[in-house]
């Protein structure tokens, strides 16, 4: 008797652990859905997002286009981009230029509050302006902004800005994030004047932003956002299926077909990203530029795209993505057709018959990269280069390669962070401070010095085109493409725009009835 | 209780050779961490005035003693990548992985017990069943368990949601509930091994002469098992439990991983790999501390279990 | 126990480890197909005649790479074990024989470091050595040391006192040569189920470690780093996952298997 009391005790002990916290007789579509239902009656939802905001929070310290993404959505600037790419006003109302084009006048709207509830003055705006242009800690936050002569107040609600000489990308840098004066501790508590307002954030888990409710323009439909942080690849899927997230941006193909139809929406853009293999020039034998243009020709970004992508996304030939109609050169995409005899020759003339050992460095967070890199280090191995992948954490990713300028190569896209060729291409001129790659032409460096002074919007075109073709001829770097852009979207909730720049818009999502 | 004071003064002993071997490998093998906060190409008037706000510039032993004793303040220094203090990292992040190791002990604790006695007294095809089942989950890598776990229960039986963990200090029961899952997939290969040494422990003591004056007393199998064996073999089991914990903390670090916990051992992980040694450092010491600690305490349980142990 | 049962762990152990060995030796040298080589014709292919194990997600031969794989995670861990054992029996072998001062101080750091989960320990190398293969080895192998060490002290220092020692003392044999020649075989019951233990926990580290993506490293394909690949293709190639998952656990099972049997053999 005994023996079965305690053997039914240990079948119930046993039972009550499979179990869980349950009976075993849940729908399991009903269950998929508690979360959901719950979020939806709170009008809220989960973003997943694959790599953590810097560790300063600070908008004009950010240089991270993952942080970017979250912040379009807290801060904005005098200006701000629309999904066409236009420039629309945000905190200004009105913009006048005077006639020789150096000055700069700014009427602030009226009623635009920031989330601790003040009003944006004009003090403000000069504060944050000055305090991106301050050359006391070297260079301006803003690079752009060293070309600022004056910025002053004219009176309560109007701001002049001067500039040394006439620049016609200017205004596009005036996205900048407007802070107020007397901010305390931006780096921790941000504040701005966007659509949704900072509540909380644990590193590596979560930040979470909630609708401003005294925004000037069109509220925010949801409530409130938890981006919730998935830093391995494999997990964001399983959250994906699970139902924990509503909506995420950034998967491959291969991520999105897991997906279950019934439950997902899987919607297609472009990343606006140029995805390369970045080469250290200061790393042997980068500094060859033979041995890069071998790289190049070995380089068969078609296969890439079909295994990253099922074939989505568009080949790029040098520092430009398509969303720029007017500066994307599709004439230098096949400036290195794939061709791997060519390589192997112009390897050996180098110098390196037998190739040469290689690491590429790339963040284990970011799926698409990850999986390009074992496409292209399969390539590289055809032509005798044996590549080790090293993949590390997004944040070491960052001090280590980004910070530090300590790679041999990696794979990474990178973003403009307003709608100017300036923003993808000033990056590469030898003494600009996020020229990671170390690349160093003095005819690239001199290119960009007439872009910039040119007065003539044509002029200035064909200079940023010729410094594209100029990171093409000498093989800069290994250009891929411009990502497609899988976002997986909850059945019942719509509204995702695309924009030509690396954001995601949460104003305009919302729960369909 | 001569032993006990004997026995606490080793565990500080253990504790203190521990957190010296710690802060050396940390202080010798990285090199400058002035490298690594600055980069390469800072001036040395910033590397110099760096090194004297870390303390770098005092002697070695001054700078463990001036560690250790804000160590045990509870105060572990501040992080190179964020630049917050260590202990504000750890809080969170602490309470996740105790509450975890915590339902995997119990876990292990509840099932394996009764089931090594089963096992044991019922023999026959029970028992062997038990063994065999017991050798293969033994071979199974927890976080191998934790994929078929969350493939099973989260996504084809949506028992669970992977990856949406609430912090016990939000819903402690959500969060409870969500992490019996990685509890489990812990303690299935610990429940595997212990259920095996109970068992062999009581068919060991079994064979044992004063059983058999037991049963010529006229006492049943049973009644002898249950007032005589086991208080004796659950002795060693009750030390394997205490290691158990130790190894429960090792596999959080992994199973955390694949069911994305946010506790220490997934930030002990990119601590690792950012190269943010004085996190690293704490919970390295931290651990080692618990551990110890652990053993201690099965050390003192034993003792009341096993009087004999007193006199040694 | 009866003699039967005994020979069985012995015997089902080595059939399993048997075949998993051989696998890992043709994977050095010989494997069906190209293990890295991508195919984007057959992406996901399920298990077949033409491939066994079926295809990845850039149409890889899963059963190739569960071959390469076994046979790096076997290298590593064989690699492992003898560095620790190595180490291990000599440091044992000094402190057991001669005990004393250095005996006891040795004794109170191995303590402090096995009271640590090993995995931890080569954390701990691995965060301060950095990444790779050899680190691993190195890591895990250092790791593992006191665990041999305090095996092989205690049959040491138990030795010490017996009869063939003290009569091999009084015929004028050094100490090296008791140590080695007359001791050393006569531990050798206890010593091998240990470096069959050993073994098992290395490929379980080292699984582990790959796993976390700071083991092994593409193209060097192990069985941990399959995992942690094959995970994101749960729903569209769950013979990636399982494939993989139970070669890890027949490599580990056959191994504690033999451990097993061999325990009771010495008994």
């Amino acid at each position: 008797m005994k023996k079965f009391v305690s053997l039914f005790l240990v079948l119930v002990m046993v039972s009550a652990v499979l179990c869980g916290c349950g009976d075993g007789s849940k729908k399991p579509g009903a269950e998929w859905n508690k979360g959901y239902e719950q979020r939806k009656l709170n009008n809220e939802i989960v973003v997943g997002i694959a790599q953590d905001l810097e560790d300063s929070l600070d908008p004009h310290q950010s240089s991270s286009a993952g942080t970017r993404e979250v912040f379009f959505n807290i801060y904005e600037g005098l200006v701000k981009p629309n999904s066409a790419g236009e420039l629309i006003y945000a905190v200004a109302e009105d913009m006048k230029l005077s006639s020789d084009g150096r000055t700069y006048t700014f009427y602030i709207r009226e009623g635009v509050r920031f989330h601790n509830g003040q009003s944006v003055t004009a003090a403000d705006v000069v504060y944050s302006i000055k305090r991106c242009a301050d050359t006391s800690g070297g260079a301006p936050l803003v690079a752009a902004f060293s070309a600022i002569e004056d910025v002053k107040v004219v009176d309560e609600m109007t701001v002049d800005i001067t500039i040394k000489a006439r620049d016609l990308d200017f205004l596009s840098y005036l996205t900048v994030a407007i802070v107020p004066e007397n901010a305390a501790d931006l780096a921790t508590k941000p504040c701005g004047t966007g659509p949704f307002k900072y509540v909380s954030r644990s590193p590596q888990e979560n930040i979470i932003i909630e609708r401003f409710d005294d925004y000037w323009g069109k509220k925010a439909e949801l409530s409130r956002v938890t981006y919730k942080i998935y830093e391995n690849a494999e997990t964001l899927v399983m959250a994906l299926k699970g139902g924990a997230i509503d909506l995420c941006a950034h998967l491959t193909s291969a991520q999105a077909k897991q997906l279950d139809e019934d439950y997902f929406q899987i919607l297609e853009g472009t990343m606006n990203l140029v995805q390369a293999v970045y080469l250290n020039h200061k790393a042997a034998p980068f500094d060859n530029e033979q041995v890069r243009q071998a790289l190049c020709y070995a380089i068969d970004r078609q296969q890439i795209m079909n295994f990253v992508a099922d074939g989505h996304g568009t080949a790029v030939g040098s520092s430009m993505y398509p969303a720029f109609t007017k500066y994307f050169m599709p004439e230098l995409t096949d400036y290195y057709k794939y061709d791997p005899a060519k390589a192997k020759k112009l390897l050996a003339d180098a110098g390196y018959p037998n190739g040469f050992d290689m690491t590429i460095m790339v963040a284990s967070n970011n799926k698409p990269h990850v999986d390009t890199a074992e496409v292209v280090a399969q390539q590289l191995r055809a032509i005798g280069i044996n590549v080790t992948i090293q993949q590390v954490e997004w944040q070491t990713w960052y001090d280590e390669a980004y910070k530090g300028r300590n790679f041999q190569a990696t794979i990474v896209g990178l973003d403009a962070s307003n709608m100017t060729a300036r923003a993808l291409l000033e990056r590469f001129t030898s003494t600009h401070s996020k020229n990671f790659t170390n690349y160093n032409n003095p005819d690239y460096d001199a290119l960009f010095q007439q872009a910039i002074s040119a007065t003539d919007d044509a002029a200035q075109t064909a200079i940023y085109k010729q410094m594209q073709r100029e990171l093409t001829e000498t093989a800069a770097n290994l250009y891929i493409q411009d990502l497609c852009d899988l976002v997986a979207l909850r059945e019942g909730l719509t509204g995702v725009e695309f924009y030509p720049t690396y954001v995601l818009d949460l104003s305009t999502v919302k729960f369909t009835k | 209780m001569k032993h006990a004071a004997k026995k606490l003064g080793l565990m500080l002993l253990t504790m203190l050779i521990v957190s010296f071997l710690a802060f050396l490998a940390f202080q010798i093998i990285p090199g400058d961490p002035t490298n690594t906060l600055l980069g390469s190409e800072a001036t040395p008037e910033r590397v110099a005035a760096l090194r004297a706000e870390l303390g770098l510039d005092r002697p070695f032993f001054v700078r463990y003693f001036d560690w250790i004793t804000d160590f045990v303040q509870g105060d572990f220094g501040k992080s190179y990548s964020y630049s917050m203090p260590v202990a504000d990292m750890l809080s969170g992040k602490l309470a996740v992985t105790l509450l975890l190791a915590a339902i995997s002990f119990l876990l292990t604790v509840i099932v394996s017990i009764p089931l090594g006695i089963l096992s044991a007294d019922c023999g026959g095809w029970f028992d062997r069943i038990v063994t065999v089942l017991g050798q293969v989950t033994m071979a199974v890598p927890p976080f191998f368990i934790g994929i078929l776990l969350t493939y099973l229960f989260g996504i084809t039986l949506h028992w669970f949601t992977p990856g949406e963990f609430v912090s016990p200090g939000v819903d402690f029961w959500a969060s409870a509930g969500y992490l019996v899952f990685p509890a489990a997939a812990i303690a299935l290969p610990r429940i595997a091994m212990t259920v095996k040494m109970l068992r062999s422990g009581i068919m060991g003591e079994l064979n044992k002469d004063y059983v058999r004056t037991s049963h010529s007393r006229g006492n049943t199998r049973r009644a002898t098992l249950y007032r005589h064996v086991l208080r004796n073999a659950v002795v060693p089991t009750v030390a394997f439990l205490a290691m158990t914990i130790a190894d429960i903390v090792a596999g959080s670090v992994v199973v955390e991983q694949v069911f994305a916990i946010p506790g220490l051992g997934r930030l002990l992980l990119s601590s690792i790999s950012n190269r943010d040694y004085p996190v690293v450092q704490a919970i390295i010491v931290m651990m080692a501390f618990w551990v110890v600690l652990v053993n201690f305490v099965a050390d003192l349980i034993n003792q009341r279990l096993d009087p004999r142990l007193r006199l040694q | 126990m009866s003699e039967r049962r005994r020979n069985l762990y012995l015997r089902v152990g080595l059939a399993i480890t048997g075949v998993i060995t051989l696998l890992a030796v043709l994977g050095c040298f010989w494997t069906p197909y190209d293990p890295s080589a991508m195919n984007s014709a057959e992406m996901y292919a399920s298990p077949s005649l033409r491939h066994l194990f079926g295809t990845d997600n850039f149409g890889r031969d899963v059963f190739s790479r569960v071959m390469k794989g076994v046979s790096t995670t076997y290298l590593i861990s064989l690699a492992t074990v003898a560095l620790g054992a190595a180490v291990g029996v000599v440091v044992g072998a000094l402190t057991g024989y001669f005990g004393g001062v250095i005996d006891d101080i040795l004794m109170r750091v191995n303590d402090a470091v096995t009271a640590f989960p090993s995995i931890l320990l080569a954390l701990v190398f691995i965060s301060l050595l950095g990444f790779g293969k050899y680190n691993v080895i190195l890591a895990l192998g250092v790791a593992f040391i006191p665990s041999y060490a305090r095996v092989v002290r205690s049959e040491f220092a138990r030795h010490r006192e017996m009869n063939y020692v003290k009569s091999a003392h009084l015929m004028g044999a050094t100490h090296r040569r008791i140590m080695f020649v007359h001791i050393l075989p006569n531990t050798r019951a206890v010593i091998l189920p240990t470096l069959v233990i050993g073994f098992n926990n290395a490929v379980l580290a080292e699984a582990s470690m790959s796993y976390l993506g700071i083991g092994v490293r593409s193209p060097d394909v192990s069985l941990g780093y399959m995992l942690s690949e094959s995970q994101s293709y749960m729903s569209s190639a769950p013979w990636y996952v399982l494939c993989t998952g139970m070669t890890i656990v027949l490599l580990i099972l056959g191994f504690s298997l033999v451990g097993e049997g061999l325990q009771q053999e010495g008994r």
